[in-house]
């Protein structure tokens, strides 16, 4: 393996993800996540000198809609999926700002 | 001899755009409805769900861009910023920071000396607005309000150009009057659909790099922008000379006790791994589609300016006044369309509307009156229905409450009384009342007339024409 993922590494990308992995986890992500840098390494052999980064793969472009309301109230079946609600919010764990 | 410093400033100006529906999908963004009625599976986040651009969204971000010197870019599209944060449904905001629709613009302020100067425009971006939280006292818990989450933003960013909280207010006015006249939204900084972040750093006067910066939010008013660079430039001049190191970081304004604090850290550094949104497909700016936008851009301020001194004879102060408003110059226009008296209507707007507006606190877009009923009311003083202090009392009430002028005149019964045998009946009341004020006129003092004149409009209950009380007066003397 090429890409030694550090432990700093691992506990950052956890933070991000908003993971907590127990020590055994963190071994075996260190390792897949290695892996999969090794396979991408692959992509870097090639050369792209005069290509363009491509941005979607299909080729559509222009795709709008006109300004016009189209969606009416549909709160009870959004809402059917929180876990918990209250006065036609979803309810969340204390969050500040 | 002590240091001196200078202030560096760059804005990032978020205006949320006068759209009838979303971003992204077609749910309504209109005001005040109840919690989560304006929601779709795109804007609250549901897998599976797939966003689609409103076209209006896109246009009006090509006009400000047009209208603020910037090129437009021809190839543009989306990412995705990603963070979590329950406001935000789908754990990323959909926003550009590869591609932004308009880059290299610049808008000009004056400065204090009367010059002019140039502040840059890095780039003006799309994206989406997020939901409301609302903190639960009660539970011990937040809840969450979607209804804003997909409302069309643009962010303006500008170069680092500014010196001064001066040019910044200059920055900001001049912004906000052209997206007004494009109509693109009505930049109200009270109720936040135009929101200024205000990154500022210090520097030796000379010095080539600029110092470290720090980004400061919650800025509502212009009153709380300049109180908070005044602040902020105080606090990092202090570290500087204490030798201490200014820490790059985003802060908190706090306008009624006047001092930031640093927000927390949300335990993650700023890593918004941003990358192309799969969901949406590139946008391509064609020749056609920029001519339209630019054929259909509105006569901005100074193209109006020029032409009221040309058409009407009004004051160039009067005409800076009124154009310095979008809102101002459609009252001016449309009444003027009605009426054709440009002096007269110009005087009700510089005159009792910016009186009121100044003794009522009313800001320019929360104007009530109609133009229709401003036409009318001139139509009434023109023809000597009503004196001028009666159409000063009706304009009140109108200004309160946009009421019909001709029927509020004829309901409380203000009309002049033109009926020159009533008239003529009360001026000898008046005389027979006050010899002491005939006897002074006899012996020359002209100013009895005047009080002559007071005592018939009072017994007349305002409701006569001073003009033709004086004639009456002076013949029956
Ligand atoms: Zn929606």
């Amino acid at each position: 393996m090429a890409n030694i993922i550090s432990d700093e590494t691992i506990e950052y990308v956890g933070i991000l993800a908003k993971l907590e992995l127990s020590d055994e986890e963190k071994e075996q992500a260190k390792s897949d996540m290695g892996r999969m840098l090794d396979y991408i390494d692959k992509l870097g052999e090639l050369d792209t000198t005069g290509v363009e980064p491509m941005s979607h793969v299909f080729p559509v472009q222009n795709v709008f809609r006109e300004d016009v309301v189209t969606n009416g109230d549909m709160r009870e079946r959004l809402l059917s999926n929180a876990p918990e609600q209250k006065d036609g919010m979803f309810m969340v764990p204390k969050t500040f700002d | 001899m002590a240091k001196e410093y200078e202030t560096v400033i760059g804005l990032e100006v978020h205006v949320e755009l006068a759209t009838k529906t979303k971003i992204f999908c077609g749910c309504s963004t209109a005001f005040g409805a109840g919690p989560n009625t304006q929601t779709c599976p795109v804007c609250t986040g549901m897998p599976g769900s797939l966003p689609v651009l409103n076209k209006q969204v896109l246009e009006y971000a090509i006009a400000v861009g047009l209208a603020t010197n910037c090129d437009i870019t021809r190839y543009a599209k989306f990412d995705r910023k990603n963070y979590f944060y329950p406001d935000n449904p789908q754990n990323y905001q959909i926003s550009q920071l590869y591609l932004p629709i308009c880059r290299n613009g610049s808008v000009e302020i004056e400065t204090k000396d009367g010059g002019v100067k140039s502040v840059g425009i890095h780039e003006i971006h799309m994206e989406e607005d997020a939901g409301k939280l609302i903190h639960d006292e009660w539970e011990d818990c937040s809840l969450v309000d979607y209804n804003r989450s997909g409302v069309p933003l643009i962010e303006i960013v500008s170069e680092p150009d500014m010196r001064s909280a001066e040019e910044v207010i200059a920055y900001l006015e001049k912004l906000r009057l052209i997206i007004q006249y494009l109509g693109a939204s009505d930049c109200k900084l009270q109720e936040g659909s135009m929101r200024a972040d205000v990154n500022l750093s210090v520097r030796e006067v000379g010095a080539r790099e600029f110092g470290t910066r720090t980004e400061m939010k919650n800025l509502n008013s212009f009153k709380a922008i300049s109180r908070a660079i005044a602040g902020e430039t105080e606090r990092q001049t202090d570290l500087i000379e204490s030798g201490e190191k200014v820490i790059q970081e985003t802060r908190r304004w706090d306008d009624t006790r006047g001092e930031s604090y640093a927000m927390r850290s949300k335990e993650d550094a700023q890593d918004y791994r941003y990358f192309p949104d799969p969901d949406l497909v590139p946008i391509v700016v064609s020749d056609e589609m920029l001519a339209d936008i630019r054929s259909r851009q509105p006569e901005f301020r100074s193209e109006k300016m020029k032409r009221y001194k040309e058409e009407y004879d009004i004051p160039d102060y009067d005409i800076e006044i009124i154009t310095g408003s979008k809102r101002m110059a459609d009252l001016f226009e449309e009444t003027m369309a009605i009426c054709r008296q440009p002096k007269k209507v110009s005087n009700w707007l510089m005159g009792e509307t910016l009186r009121l507006m100044k003794e009522k606190e009313v800001e320019v877009e929360d104007l009530r009156f109609s133009p229709e009923n401003l036409a009318k009311l001139i139509a009434l003083t023109d023809s000597r229905a009503i004196n001028s202090s009666v159409a000063k009392e009706v304009f009140e009430v109108m200004f309160d409450t946009n009421v019909d002028p001709e029927q509020y005149v004829e309901e409380k019964g203000l009309k002049t009384v033109n009926d020159e045998g009533a008239l003529k009946k009360t001026v000898e009341e008046v005389i027979a009342a006050n010899p002491q004020s005939v006897e002074d006129y006899h012996n020359g003092k002209e100013k009895a007339v005047g009080f002559l004149v007071g005592q018939t409009m009072k017994a007349m209950k305002g409701k006569a024409d001073p003009a033709m009380v004086n004639r009456l007066l002076k013949e029956l003397l």
